[in-house]
């Protein structure tokens, strides 16, 4: 289903409203609301220790807030009910299989859900041809690798075709190969089985790559709920935007505001123009993304464009194909990231000045 | 060192010849201790389970009394079951003195907290994601409690084992509350100490070598449950 198709047919499945879950006298999730929609793939964003793992298993039914309600097409249900327990499956933070074969660990769901054999086995067959496992299918779960084991769970959630499924980071602790390889059959069997899926992540990449709708959760409270663009161009908060992957430039404060465009003289000096309503005075703080930055050499032709800065290349790191380079001038410290292949055709060299600008659209300022 | 070699090769003769006297007591002995864990089961498992895997106050003292059921002195239990049943005993009704069910009694309650003991850590060695997650594929919670069970089976097995070898190879408790009647309470230990005592070398040693296999079948039991398990798992993440 492409996004378009989604948005038509999308209506809410699952709502939480006003969870509340403490352990002792920590609150790790503080959420006013939060809802599955239809077909979408949602992804819980958000460091380790934010909170996403608890309210997964809150909105699975499989854990009790201690404040909150939770709305399965528009019923209010409880954790043992049965139609929701149905509708949804899940793979938790370790694949947890059972002893005994592949076969009869991806079973299991269809047992549970009084499946007669012929159904079950037609099922199981389907699920592992759809993780590309088929031939594990007698296996023991214990001589499974890392990634067996976790395509095996994933298979298990899958056969049971759910209407919502909650993965708990599927790819953490797999490696690089294997953990791109499970990202590109996740994204492949949203894509045909159209189940809702909720996906909790601590890698930005992956959410933004593979959701529709992002929800950002710092120390358990969300903090933005966008679609990736929103999130990546506007980031609601110092947090979100440094979360996903931002910079950020000094201090300053507002010098003047023009119909959503405002200046900021910087604590260095410089003045930058940005997007935003802040008053004047206002004293804040700016982030961009390293590849916002736009390298080029002293000699081209000056444009208009106000956020230009001329700066020295303090320090080159290589990083596979990106190059991170380390710029300093007028009190200013900027981190930009070019390509490889760019660095060469500047040829760019530690000590060279260069002139780096960034669009006002790609600062964001955020009140400090 | 003769009298060991003449008791030995007499013990053997009884043994195979099927002395009706020695299998008797062999049968006794297998059929109260039998009886004593099963019911030891049907009892030591639902409590190790929920003791394993439920949080509640005063939860710690409960474990470690249970933990020291591994330890409990056949003679104390012994004397409490006397207590118990004899004539001014609260179940002195029942009649049960001197009679098999007094040693059932005396061993259930020997073999329980055992039982409990064992199968208390034989759960909680199970990781609690599985249950969650058996309950996150659709099962309710009996389902996934039984899931979680069986996947601590092999140590269940060994709790099964080890709390048989315990309870038939213990004296005291069934001395005291079944008295070594011939032919009727008489089992492979109480039998051993009588025997020794009226100088029948051979008899005693015939039923220690019985003892004695019936105790390394449970210990091999044991062990080979230990070896199968516990099944080598992967954390994926910290």
């Amino acid at each position: 289903m492409d996004l378009e198709t989604r948005a038509i047919v999308s209506d809410t499945l699952l709502r939480a409203v006003g969870v509340i879950k403490s352990y002792g006298d920590q609150t790790v999730v503080n959420v006013d609301t939060i809802e599955v929609r239809r077909g979408e793939v949602l992804a819980l964003l958000g460091p380790n220790g934010a909170g996403k793992s608890t309210l997964v298993r809150v909105l699975a039914a499989l854990e009790t807030p201690d404040e909150g309600r939770l709305f399965y097409k528009g019923r209010r249900v409880g954790r043992d009910d049965p139609e929701l327990r149905r509708a949804v499956s899940a793979v938790l933070q370790s694949p947890y299989l059972w002893r005994g074969t592949v076969a009869q660990n991806v079973e299991f769901g269809l047992r549970v859900r009084g499946l007669t054999a012929k159904e079950r086995k037609e099922r199981v067959r389907a699920a592992l041809r759809m993780l590309e496992i088929t031939d594990l299918r007698d296996a023991p779960v214990d001589t499974l690798s890392g990634g067996e084991a976790q395509r095996v769970a994933l298979a298990r959630a899958l056969a049971v075709g759910p209407e919502i499924l909650f993965l708990d980071e599927p790819t953490a602790d797999l490696d690089v190969a294997v953990r791109r390889r499970l990202l590109a059959d996740l994204e492949r069997i949203v894509s045909r089985a159209a189940p809702a899926l909720v996906l909790v992540t601590h890698d930005p990449g992956e959410a933004f790559s593979l959701a529709d709708r992002v929800i950002v959760m710092e120390e358990g409270r969300i903090v933005q709920t966008g679609t990736p663009g929103d999130i990546f161009e506007a980031p609601a908060t110092e947090f979100v935007a440094s979360f996903t992957g931002a910079e950020f430039v000094v201090s300053g404060a507002v010098e003047s505001a023009e119909e959503g465009i405002i200046v900021v003289r910087l604590e260095s000096g410089q003045a930058v123009e940005a997007m935003g309503d802040l008053a004047e005075g206002t004293p804040v703080r700016i982030a961009y993304r390293p590849e916002d930055v736009v390298i080029s050499m002293l000699s081209t032709p000056a444009t208009s464009a106000r956020n230009r800065f001329q700066v020295r290349v303090a320090a080159l790191h290589r990083r596979g194909g990106l190059v991170r380079l380390r710029l300093t001038g007028g009190g200013l410290t900027l981190e930009a990231l070019i390509t490889r292949l760019a660095l060469e055709d500047l040829k760019i060299q530690a000590g060279m000045a260069v002139i780096a600008q960034i669009k006002a659209t790609a600062l964001h300022v955020f009140p400090a | 060192m003769q009298i060991i070699i003449d008791a030995m090769g007499e013990a053997f003769r009884l043994l195979v010849g099927g002395d009706p006297y020695l299998w008797r007591i062999i049968v006794r002995s297998l059929q109260v201790s039998g009886l004593a864990v099963l019911l030891g089961l049907v009892v030591g498992i639902p409590l190790g389970t929920w003791l394993g895997l439920a949080r509640f106050p005063g939860r710690g003292l409960a474990v470690a009394l249970v933990n020291t059921g591994l330890a409990l002195p056949p003679v104390v239990v012994g004397l409490f079951a006397y207590v118990f049943l004899s004539r001014q005993g609260p179940l002195g009704a029942l009649g049960w003195l001197y009679t098999p069910n007094a040693m059932v009694s005396a061993q259930f309650l020997l073999a329980a907290p055992y039982v409990a003991a064992i199968t208390l850590a034989a759960v909680q060695s199970v990781p609690a994601g599985l249950r969650l997650q058996a309950r996150a594929l659709g099962a309710g919670r009996w389902r996934a409690l039984l899931l979680h069970l069986r996947e601590a089976r092999l140590s269940l097995m060994a709790a099964v084992a080890a709390g048989f070898g315990a309870v038939i190879s213990e004296v005291g408790a069934v001395m005291m509350v079944g008295g070594n009647v011939a032919g009727e309470t008489r089992v492979i230990t109480t039998a051993i100490v009588l025997e020794t005592r009226r100088g029948r070398f051979a008899t005693a040693m015939a039923l220690g070598i019985i003892l004695l296999i019936i105790a390394f079948a449970a210990n091999a039991f044991i062990t080979r449950m230990q070896q199968a398990g516990p099944r080598r798992r992967r954390p994926l993440t910290s």
